[in-house]
């Protein structure tokens, strides 16, 4: 059982804090060798997935994408576990097969290939529609992933069945190192209105704005009304993996002064604000030493991926 | 030079020499120059025809092939293996079929680059080593670059001597490998054979006559390499190496004139195990030598690439693998 955020003030900072200090401590710890792979960090982007998945109810499926790690732990995946992962660790989140791109946990799909997830998300609500579930699924993607015809066969599919999705495109304005102005003609909005799926827009790191944007596209999903898409504009702090950033420092500065955090964090009273901060700050001390003693994953745990007899 | 190098050199000098080359990829704008690097330099120097795309792989492969149809080369980098599989219909459908159905008069002459391969902890969808499903469609070439003498001359060929489709394999850890030349090395002999895509066979200077032949490509040719030497120097089995830059169409013969001496045969892929280009392999292999031969393939287990280091080691070929396995087939 995944125990959700209940979005009151401070447990919406407290998520988004955990976060932050998580993915700091994931890219400040990436140069001492103890990761396996690559990661693409979600600091600067945290009011989505915890403004969004506060909207969750048990049983709803998330289906995240390559950026993952900020969309787990606000679903309620463990820090630990994610941290393991990471680390190659046996007690990793899929036990170190999948890595920090393909994290599967619960109700909780990640893959690292761009779109490819969209469809089976569509699928997934459609199952779920079919067999009279209340069930909902949440399907991110970024700006990028705009570029793959797949996204739109599955828009037309999932407006045509109407089944239970809420997308959440967020526009972090970067695909890797192009801009969207390189990468994307027209508006982002049209593209799901081109199928007659509902859009709620907007350009905000205010987790209260985003969770009640979602909160009104989920009820109406839930209620059976069809797909719904929330587009989020927002901004990713950190390089689009570890050290790859290509973008105008004065960019980034500019973009920092609206930080989804503070923001939050000053409407807590301070004694509380600084408890919780003390609290996440050793929550991410002990997921991290935990996992780095945690031992490394062990290759008599593989298994086929089939049954190979017919 | 390394292979990171050499590729990057190539398309500076193909775009230098013909204004007919485009090249098209995803994040290859400078100062980035792609994922792996290999466009570097590209886009400020030649800024018209270097073209940043969406994330659109099906979409810039089949815009390649229609630019390739009215007279330009283009040169489309995918920028991992793995990514290739959403390309797969344009290839296979589309690329490979213009020639043949337009009875000779359109032709394709189209390259597309990607890296494969494993080693890096990236995972079940960033390691894979997939072009064993694009071997054996009629119309495509694939081949696949090593660090043995040109790299960038391989390259070179496919964009502005090929005027078919090429999908062109380069390997992650290739990369950063020196590139080593014909005539350097004092420690192997090495031979050259074919045209446009070399085929290379290699045996250790000055050894007894072969008692075993090794085939590989790509990276694994540079593992297969490295055994060859520590079986001939550590347990006094000497092999030869013959390595394929061009993997489809199959044509191998200098394996098969190995064999008539060796009679024994080690294929080595970073692919998985079944249904792999090792298994094409002995078949021409036995149809030509028939009961005589005794054959073993070494190939990735037959599973996903896992991300955690020690699980990924243990499912992709490494040297020791192609040594006990040598060891084996000789004692
Ligand atoms: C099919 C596919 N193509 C390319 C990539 C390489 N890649 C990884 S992330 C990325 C950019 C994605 O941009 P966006 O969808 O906006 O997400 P963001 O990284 O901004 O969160 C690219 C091109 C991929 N993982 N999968
Ligand atoms: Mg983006």
């Amino acid at each position: 059982m995944t125990v959700r955020p209940s979005p009151d003030d401070v447990e919406l900072y407290r998520q988004m804090l955990r976060i932050r200090r998580f993915e700091e401590k994931v890219l400040s710890s990436f140069s001492s060798g103890i990761f396996y792979g690559t990661t693409h960090t979600y600091i600067g982007q945290e009011a989505d997935a915890v403004g969004v998945l506060a909207c969750r109810e048990e049983g709803d499926i998330v289906v995240s994408n390559h950026r993952c790690h900020g969309h787990f732990l606000a679903y309620g995946g463990s820090m630990h576990a994610l941290a393991a992962e990471l680390m190659g660790r046996a007690t990793g989140v899929t036990g170190g097969r999948g890595g920090s791109q393909h994290v599967q946990w619960e109700d909780f799909y990640a893959n690292g290939i761009l779109g490819g997830t969209i469809p089976l998300a569509v699928g997934m609500a459609l199952a779920e529609k079919v067999q009279h579930s209340r069930r909902i699924v949440f399907a991110f993607m970024g700006d990028g992933t705009l570029g793959e015809g797949v996204v739109y066969e599955s828009l037309n599919m999932a407006s045509l069945w109407s089944v239970p999705i809420l997308f959440v495109l967020e526009n972090n304005r970067y695909a890797q190192t192009t801009p969207v102005q390189l990468h994307l003609a027209g508006e982002i909005a049209d593209r799901f209105e081109a199928f007659s799926i509902p859009v709620a827009e907007a350009d905000t790191v205010d987790v209260i704005e985003i969770h009640a944007l979602a909160n009104k596209s989920a009820a109406s999903v839930r209620a059976g009304e069809g797909p719904r898409a929330l587009v989020l504009h927002t901004y990713r702090y950190g390089p689009h993996s570890k050290g790859d950033d290509t973008r105008d420092p004065e960019e980034i500065l500019r973009y920092k002064k609206r930080d989804p955090l503070p923001l939050q964090g000053d409407r807590l009273d301070p004694d509380l604000r600084q408890r919780v901060e003390k609290e996440v700050e050793a929550e991410v001390a002990e997921a991290f030493q935990r996992a780095q003693d945690d031992p490394l994953a062990d290759p008599a745990s593989l298994t086929s991926p089939l049954d190979i007899a017919p | 030079m390394n292979v990171l190098q050499a590729l990057n050199g190539s398309l500076h000098a193909c775009m230098a020499e013909s204004e007919q080359v485009y090249f098209l990829g995803e994040d290859i704008l400078e100062p980035y120059g792609g994922a792996f690097k290999v466009a570097q330099g590209l886009s400020t120097t030649y800024p018209g025809r270097v073209i940043t795309t969406p994330v659109s792989e099906a979409g810039i492969v089949g815009l390649g092939v229609g630019m390739a149809l009215r007279g330009l080369k283009a040169v489309v980098e995918i920028m991992f293996g793995d990514f290739i599989a959403l390309a797969a219909d344009q290839i296979i459908n589309h690329a490979a079929k213009l020639r043949w159905v337009s009875g000779e008069k359109v032709r394709v002459p189209l390259v597309i680059r990607t890296p494969m391969g494993g080693g890096r902890g990236y995972g079940p969808t960033h390691s894979q080593t997939l072009e064993k499903h694009f071997l054996g469609v009629p119309g495509l070439r694939v081949l696949a670059v090593t660090a043995l003498d040109d790299p960038g001359g391989v390259l070179k060929s496919a964009i502005l001597e090929d005027d078919d489709p090429v999908l062109f394999i380069e390997h992650k850890l290739l990369y950063a490998k020196p590139v080593i030349s014909l005539v350097e090395s004092s420690e192997f002999s090495l031979q050259r054979s074919g045209e446009r895509y070399p085929v290379y066979h290699l045996t250790i200077a000055g050894s007894p006559p072969p008692m075993l032949t090794i085939t590989a490509y790509g990276y694994m040719a540079e593992l297969a390499r490295q055994a060859v030497q520590r079986l001939a120097f550590e347990h006094e089995i000497f092999a030869d190496l013959v390595i394929p830059t061009q993997l489809s169409p199959f044509s191998l013969d200098p394996l098969l004139e190995s064999l008539a001496k060796t009679g024994r045969l080690l294929t080595l892929e970073e692919g998985s195990h079944t249904h792999g280009w090792g298994a094409e392999v002995l078949a021409h292999a036995v149809e030509t030598h028939g009961p005589r031969l005794q054959a073993k393939r070494l190939a990735a287990r037959d599973m996903p690439i896992p991300a955690s280091g020690p699980l990924e080691k243990s499912v992709i070929p490494d040297v020791e693998g192609v040594i006990r396995a040598a060891r084996e087939m000789i004692s």
